[in-house]
């Protein structure tokens, strides 16, 4: 391997990245464009949870038709009221799940409508049976509150935010790039020249890991300055984190790049590789107490190990050694992508 | 006189279709070979098989007299006829990557001058024109100063102005004894430019020689038996692969 010949590759590409505009920007702007815009829907007290529709009422949801339904549910946490003005149009909403319970408003009894399908239905009806029996629950329950400083849940959803950006731009920004230059002809041009396959996917590599790295820390700066983000741990450690998970996914991108010629296949096989790791790598959500088998999938993806580390690092102060099931398994699928990668690899076919 | 490169029986072939059947010949030092042919003749994959980027499915190719080795790649330079280039890179930057990728190299400035870009070197790639892009190719095939330059239908899309450029900075290679293998559509321009021809169709050598030959050859009369209006290689073309349309 010459030294020189992979310089000019890395430096080659990187100058592709920084003088595409658009896509320099959007690489900035997207992570924290979410990341803003759930800080400004979950960081406010505004936040609710479930919609319990109240009928009839013509005018918008005020606090005169609020007392008309039962005292306890009302002052209810997380729970928004909406006004429906019959009781035709509520039992419409309720069926597609746009509300999860409706109540008439007025006098005791109160009548109620619930959709044996919607599972916030569920909890928002056992929250009105709850709200008219007595407080008092004996020697049955013990309250406790949970000590130490909270983590909020943008705190929760940044490094997955981060992750996430991460996914999308290791995968498309080698997968996609690769196959398309090999598709218009740019990779039989390198072929011709004394570079060697190596040279070119570790060039390649280093290049997105070099700018994957950039745009986190430029990001998080970013969104520091706005929503001033609690590390627990230590950032060399949370660095550590994300450069393997880089590895990881830049060289889950090389074995996607390493064969195809068709853009709109590659873009498939890449939604069809990005959407379930999105969804399953806790991104957005917990999967605690999904099914076993979603577990064992999602313990597939690298996505998952990098967030389940940089979320132990961040949210809850562990070091390296706490995290090493999860780096050793990112650097064993690293290892295994990019031996899948450089084998496989075609510069033409 | 040992030939630079020579194949032997080359031929390719993709499921039932054979693109190149049992093709040899050996190009001397120095010279200008054109390799002519009607579209879907088999220039291009022979060619291709002659540079290593496509495999043979049978037949040898020697480089100096012995196979090609890893240096090879170091010792020729190519002019693809399709090829993009890396978006956002100018036309100086460009020659300077792949200069990167060589041992020996030449200097950016005279190549430049040599392939007139000098005046767009600071544009980036996708902003210049065909003729431009053209000249751009062939600058990165010489930026490795080769010993052995293939140049596929290196003037395809260019105007009359730009083609007679291109046949000029051609013209001036040559005359610096690099050896060059030429495919291209215009027989105008393989009379001018070629030492030597061979002409495919169907994927076999139907005949080779000197320019001069092959017209002295081929074209005392035409396809009916009566004398050839012009003695020209298109004429000569004309008669060995016939009027009937390729694609």
């Amino acid at each position: 391997m010459r030294f020189k010949r992979l310089w000019a590759m890395f430096t080659a590409r990187n100058l592709e990245f920084f003088r595409d505009r658009a896509a320099f920007g959007w690489n900035f702007l997207f992570p924290f464009l979410i990341i803003a815009g759930f800080g400004v829907v979950f960081g406010g007290k505004s936040f609710s949870e479930y919609k319990a529709g109240v009928f009839p009422v013509e005018s918008p949801m005020s606090i005169h038709h609020k007392v008309e339904i039962p005292e306890g549910f009302q002052s209810s946490r997380y729970v928004e009221f909406v006004g429906v003005p019959s009781l035709e149009a509520g039992l419409a909403l309720l069926k597609h799940h746009k509300i999860d319970l409706l109540i008439q408003r007025g006098s005791a009894p109160h009548a109620y409508w619930t959709n044996e399908s919607s599972p916030k239905g569920y909890i928002l009806e056992k929250m009105l049976i709850a709200s008219l029996q007595p407080k008092d629950t004996g020697d049955l329950l013990n309250r406790q509150v949970v000590q130490g400083k909270e983590v909020r849940y943008i705190d929760w959803l940044f490094p997955g935010i981060l992750g996430m950006n991460m996914m999308f731009s290791a995968l498309w920004g080698v997968g996609y790039v690769v196959v398309r230059y090999r598709k218009n002809g740019v990779l039989k041009r390198l072929k011709a020249t004394p570079l060697t396959a190596v040279e070119y996917l570790s060039a390649q590599m280093l290049s997105r890991i070099f700018l994957l790295m950039f745009t986190l820390i430029i990001v998080w700066i970013g969104c520091d300055v706005i929503f001033s983000f609690e590390v627990a741990g230590h950032y060399l450690d949370l660095a550590v984190v994300f450069f393997l998970g880089c590895l990881s996914l830049t060289s889950m991108g090389l074995v996607l790049a390493s064969r195809g010629t068709s853009e709109e296949f590659t873009s498939g096989v890449l939604n069809f590789i990005s959407w379930p790791m999105m969804f399953l790598s806790e991104v957005w959500f917990s999967i605690e107490g999904a099914p076993q088998w979603i577990k064992w999938i999602a313990a597939t993806f690298p996505l998952t190990h990098l967030l389940t580390a940089a979320r132990k690092i961040m949210n809850d102060g562990a070091g390296l050694s706490d995290v090493m099931p999860d780096l050793i398994i990112l650097s064993v699928m690293t290892g295994v992508c990019l031996t899948i990668g450089a084998t496989l690899f075609s510069w033409n076919e | 006189m040992t030939a630079l490169l020579e194949v032997k029986h080359l031929v390719k072939t993709y499921k039932t279709l054979t693109a190149v059947d049992d093709v040899s010949f050996a190009i001397p030092k120095g010279i200008c070979f054109g390799l002519l042919g009607p579209n879907g003749a088999g220039k291009t994959t022979t060619i291709e098989m002659m540079e290593g980027i496509l495999s043979a499915t049978s037949g040898e190719v020697y480089y100096k007299g012995s196979p090609r080795t890893s240096t090879f790649r170091e010792e020729i330079g190519i002019q693809f006829q399709h090829t993009a280039l890396l978006a956002f890179l100018t036309v100086r930057e460009t020659l300077k990557t792949f200069q990167q990728l060589y041992h020996k190299t030449t200097d950016i400035d005279s190549l430049l001058a040599t392939c007139n870009l000098l005046d767009i070197q600071n544009q980036y790639n996708d902003k210049i024109s065909g003729g431009q892009r053209q000249r751009l190719l062939l600058a990165l095939a010489l930026v490795n100063q080769p010993e052995l330059l293939f140049l596929d239908e290196p003037s395809t899309g260019m105007d009359p102005q730009a083609r007679r450029n291109l046949w000029d900075i051609v013209l001036n290679i040559k005359s610096q004894e690099k050896t060059i293998v030429l495919t291209t559509h215009y027989m105008e321009e393989a009379q001018l430019l070629c030492d030597k021809i061979a002409i495919m169709d169907y994927g076999r050598i139907i005949a080779r020689g000197s320019v001069a030959d092959m017209i002295s050859n081929y074209c005392g009369e035409n396809a009916a038996g009566k004398p050839c209006p012009e003695a020209n290689l298109e004429n000569v073309f004309i008669k060995l692969t016939g009027r009937q349309l390729r694609e």
